[in-house]
């Protein structure tokens, strides 16, 4: 048993060998090309049917596959990182939130009313394909060439500037020199980005503080505080003319009287 | 076979314009903030595009503070439209004018 394995691992090895340093390159192109065509598409077709279709519902789910998609070509894009936070974070917490809302409101129907401005559809059409047409031709215009493929073209130094394209760098050198992709972005965050990453943390705290506001039900701000601690609050201050074991027994009485109001009230709602 | 690093950005600036209309076109205030979302996403596709570009990390940073951001948005904005519907019984942009003159 032991011999046959190691005469396949011998017949094997010089495959194992000879096979990678010809076809890394080309195969990893290959898959880019290949999960590029399939998930642009995609997440084209799912933001495009999240615009046109009438039901709220279905287009956050639409929405969902689009964020799949794209968490897809962030792993091509050696953002492994970001792949999964884009799952978690967006496609996971917060379409949840998304549909939960859609929900609770109850509104499935998309119902159109009247007083649309005139011409709105097709003007917004027009400016959204000028502007598609500017951000392609401002931003992504330069790299369009096949010298801007990532991981960096072997050619010698300058003669992909000389024909007018830019280099793309890749991400092979940084995302190993921690030891991965991960490792590499914590390190960023707690040297350089300490600060912003520190001030984050307040914009979600703020963020949490506003959600709370805006979502309760009365105006009276002391309907925020617990309402056992509340009836605690009310019941401790004593009348100046009790005296002795008076004192007691109108605050327990008092204490029991409001926990039983709270529980009334919270039956009630 | 293989794909230039402009063809991403372009991905990005088609899903921006599609975004962009949706915000334009349509008028249920939930699906507007949907497409506002949409639009975030291709900024931070964008920004990793670039990070690749680039050869370094700090693209990647950017993005997952544009995520956090996002996220904290959510949380304000879907609390403004609970509202919303529960003074005006929608969630039509246009229900919403009482500003207008």
């Amino acid at each position: 048993m032991n011999a046959l394995l190691a005469s396949t691992l011998a017949f094997l090895a010089p495959l194992a060998q000879a096979a990678p340093p010809v076809d890394a390159a080309a195969t990893s192109g290959t898959a880019e090309f290949w999960v590029f065509w399939i998930m642009a598409p995609l997440a084209l077709g799912a933001a495009l049917s999240m615009v046109l279709l009438r039901n709220p519902l279905h287009s956050a789910l639409m929405l969902v596959l689009n964020f799949f998609a794209i968490a897809v070509i962030y792993a091509v894009l050696e953002a492994q990182f970001l792949a999964v936070v884009q799952v978690i974070v967006y496609a996971g917490a917060i379409m949840v939130l998304f549909l939960f809302v859609i929900m609770l409101l109850g509104v499935e129907r998309d119902d159109p009313v009247g007083s649309r401005l005139p011409g709105q559809r097709s003007a917004a059409l027009v400016s959204g394909l000028l502007l598609f047409g500017l951000l392609t031709v401002g931003v992504a215009g330069p790299w369009m060439g096949p010298e801007s493929t990532c991981p960096a073209v072997a050619l010698p130094a300058g003669t992909v500037e000389a024909r007018g394209g830019r280099p793309c760098v890749g991400l092979a050198g940084p995302n190993s020199a921690e030891g991965g992709n991960v490792a590499g972005l914590g390190r960023l965050l707690f040297t350089d980005y300490v600060w912003p990453f520190e001030t984050t943390s307040v914009l979600l705290v703020i963020a949490a503080i506003g959600a709370m506001v805006l979502g309760r039900k009365s105006e009276d701000p002391a309907e925020l505080t617990d309402r056992g601690a509340r009836g605690a609050r009310e019941a401790t201050p004593v009348p100046a003319g009790d005296a002795g074991s008076n004192t007691t027994t109108t605050t327990t009485t008092g204490t029991a009287g409001s926990a039983s109001g709270a529980t009334d009230e919270r039956g009630s709602r | 076979m293989s794909v230039p690093a402009g063809y991403y950005l372009a991905l990005a600036a088609a899903l921006f314009s599609i975004g962009a209309v949706g915000v334009l076109v349509r008028r249920n205030l939930i699906v507007m903030f949907m497409c506002i979302e949409l639009m975030l996403n291709s900024v931070n596709l964008t920004l990793v595009a670039f990070s690749r570009i680039n050869g370094n990390l700090d693209g990647q940073v950017l993005s997952f503070f544009t995520i956090v951001v996002a996220a904290a948005e959510v949380t304000v904005g879907l609390a403004l439209i609970v509202n919303l519907f529960r003074l005006k019984a929608s969630a039509d942009a246009d229900a919403v004018d009482s500003l207008r003159f």
